[in-house]
């Protein structure tokens, strides 16, 4: 989205329509992108509706900064996109705080729908609800998925969020893809050791009850050790991992993942276990 | 049943009211933050209670602490009523029970270093003399939630990691050697791939010390994962208590059934069309007559409006406040 701040250093290239770089856009075209071409439900978006303006006057707000509407005709918009996220029309009217937090959520997911993207990115959207509201904003993003046919950037520290309403997953570490690939590979079958020990790290409600035990270690700040990102917390680490940084290549089960022991013959195994 | 000498805890029909003036109608309002709570604690339990953010759990746990004020009931600890303690019995509960707070980015004071954080409540207490035996009940703490003494010793809380600061306030609510331990939200605010340290540390040192443990989460996996019993709250009520693997197999109560119904990748078949979002035209000020999950509850009948459940035991140590459970 090219929100970051001016001391950030990007590099490379981000394709949009596999022709268009965002990091060339100018800045008229960089306004026809955000929120038409691709739109962004930020992190902790509950608190970001402004306390003063309804709702439905925000939305409107959105459209009417893009497109040359009436008044009449986006409200009207504003509401059905309310409706598509379960809220009832006449509540386009009130404040965000005659709305419940997950409410809230997904006034914002509306608006975040309210110029036809193609592409949504939802960061945490579910982090600060509860499960029995997690779940209806799930429901509503596969359903807005299935009925406009938009692709959403799920961003999320979530595993069984994740496992719930995802393809595809990729899983970061310090500051990398470890490992990418459909979801039944990359949370049943993990490739990576980071990925495994995340997988097994996660306390559940239903079946067996085991002992689980956590990753050793925190998490690097900025500062990356050598060689492999992960390898000062990973149990299977050898020479190799201390002096090379590993590249993504194809793991047994059709993932991509970054670690030397796909190489290493009869040590994927292992870490599968 | 427990024998009543295991019992550490006793809260008994607890209400916790907050009374609040509208600033601009100078109309009193009065919040039922807890309404008529009863459960106990017994020796080396671990008891989970869990409930939707704004369901009382907190206020409980905080009044557990006699950091709020009873507005009516009573809680005992080992039979002693605790709103009715002299000053030195007061210091004396306070040292035998101690809370670990959610957010362990706010609950240590960042000018502080970890040596002081953690030997200032024996200090209080005049438990240690002499800067020799400070520090090596200090150097003793951090070794026993497995920090590092030699290089953490004298750290500022912004040196360290989130788990190494949740570590840390751990080590001081265990430096008065308590008895109960009151987790507020333990985990939540710590990065995934460490949360499972700290809950296996919290049970090591459960069985190590004898510890009782209150543990105060929205997560049930979490529960299941610490906890000997549940306890759900709704509205500032407990709706279902019982057993860990009672309650997640058998859920009684609706709300229990919806909680685990949401939960991703659950089995349980979600009930009937049920509205997530709380009715607001009741709020704790003004809780819905009878039962107050009948506005959410698919299976709600008139006797729901008309008369308030009580927590009833419908099976062996499985109490529930519903006028229809489920699998009764």
């Amino acid at each position: 989205m090219r929100l970051l701040a001016p001391n950030a250093v990007v590099e490379g290239h981000i394709l949009f329509d596999r022709d268009k770089d965002v990091l060339q856009m100018s800045d008229e075209e960089l306004r026809n992108f955000r929120w038409k071409s691709v739109s962004l439900i930020p992190q902790g978006s509950m608190s970001s509706l402004d306390p003063v303006i309804p709702v439905g006057n925000q939305i409107t707000e959105a459209i009417r900064a893009h497109n040359k509407v009436s008044k009449n005709e986006a409200w009207k918009n504003a509401e059905k996109l309310l409706s598509s996220v379960s809220i009832h029309p006449s509540r386009a009217k009130n404040y965000p705080h005659e709305f419940s937090g997950g409410m809230k959520q997904r006034a914002v997911t509306a608006m975040a729908l309210a110029l036809n993207p193609r592409l949504v990115i939802a960061d945490e959207p579910t982090t600060a609800l509860d499960v029995v509201v997690q779940k209806q904003l799930l429901l509503v993003l596969r359903n807005l998925q299935k009925s406009f046919g938009i692709s959403f950037l799920f961003v999320s520290h979530d595993l069984s969020v994740i496992g719930e309403i995802a393809d595809r997953v990729a899983v970061m570490y310090a500051g990398k893809i470890v490992e990418i690939g459909m979801k039944d590979m990359v949370l049943k079958h993990p490739s990576h050791p980071y990925t495994q020990a995340l997988v097994n790290s996660v306390p559940k409600v239903f079946g067996s009850r085991q002992l689980l035990h956590s990753i050793p270690g925190s998490p690097p700040t900025g500062i990356w050790p050598k060689g492999c990102r992960f390898h000062p917390r990973c149990q299977f680490a050898f020479g190799l991992c201390r002096e090379r940084e590993p590249e993504l290549q194809l793991a047994a089960t059709g993932a991509l993942a970054s670690c030397h022991l796909i190489s290493k013959p009869g040590k994927e195994e292992a870490i599968q276990k | 049943m427990q024998l009543v000498e295991d019992r550490v805890l006793d809260v008994q029909n607890v209400k916790v009211y907050f009374q609040r003036r509208e600033r601009l109608i100078g109309r009193k309002t009065v919040i039922h933050a807890v309404d008529d709570v009863t459960l106990n604690l017994s020796k080396g339990e671990t008891l989970s209670l869990v409930g939707e953010s704004g369901s009382g759990k907190s206020t409980l746990a905080r009044t557990v602490m006699k950091l709020n004020v009873l507005t009516a009931g009573a809680i005992l600890f080992h039979d002693e009523d605790i709103f009715k303690q002299n000053r030195k019995k007061s210091k004396e509960y306070r040292r035998r029970v101690q809370m670990i707070f959610q957010d362990p980015y706010e609950s240590l004071n960042p000018q502080t270093t970890v040596f002081n954080a953690v030997i200032e409540p024996r200090i209080i207490h005049g438990l240690v003399r002499g800067s020799d035996e400070k520090e090596e009940a200090a150097s003793r703490l951090l070794n026993l939630v497995g920090l590092d003494s030699s290089t953490k010793l004298y750290r500022y809380p912004h040196e360290l990691s989130g788990g190494e600061r949740q570590r840390v306030a751990i080590a001081r609510a265990l430096s008065l050697e308590p008895e109960l331990l009151v987790a507020d939200e333990p985990v939540s605010m710590l990065d995934v791939s460490i949360r499972l340290g700290v809950l296996n540390l919290l049970q090591s040192l459960k069985q190590d010390f004898k510890l009782t443990y209150l543990v105060i989460t929205h997560d049930l996996g979490v529960a299941r994962y610490v906890g000997t019993r549940i306890a759900v709250m709704y509205f500032g009520q407990i709706v279902e208590v019982a057993e860990t693997d009672e309650l997640i197999n058998h859920p009684m109560h609706h709300y229990t059934n919806l909680l685990l119904s949401s939960i991703p990748g659950s089995e349980n078949p979600q009930p009937l069309a049920v509205d997530a979002d709380v009715d607001f035209s009741y709020s704790a000020a003004d809780p819905p007559s009878g039962c107050r999950f009948r506005t959410r509850c698919p299976y709600a009948q008139e006797k729901c409006a008309s008369t308030e459940p009580k927590l009833t035991e419908l099976a062996q140590g499985h109490f529930v406040a519903c006028h229809y459970p489920l699998n009764a």
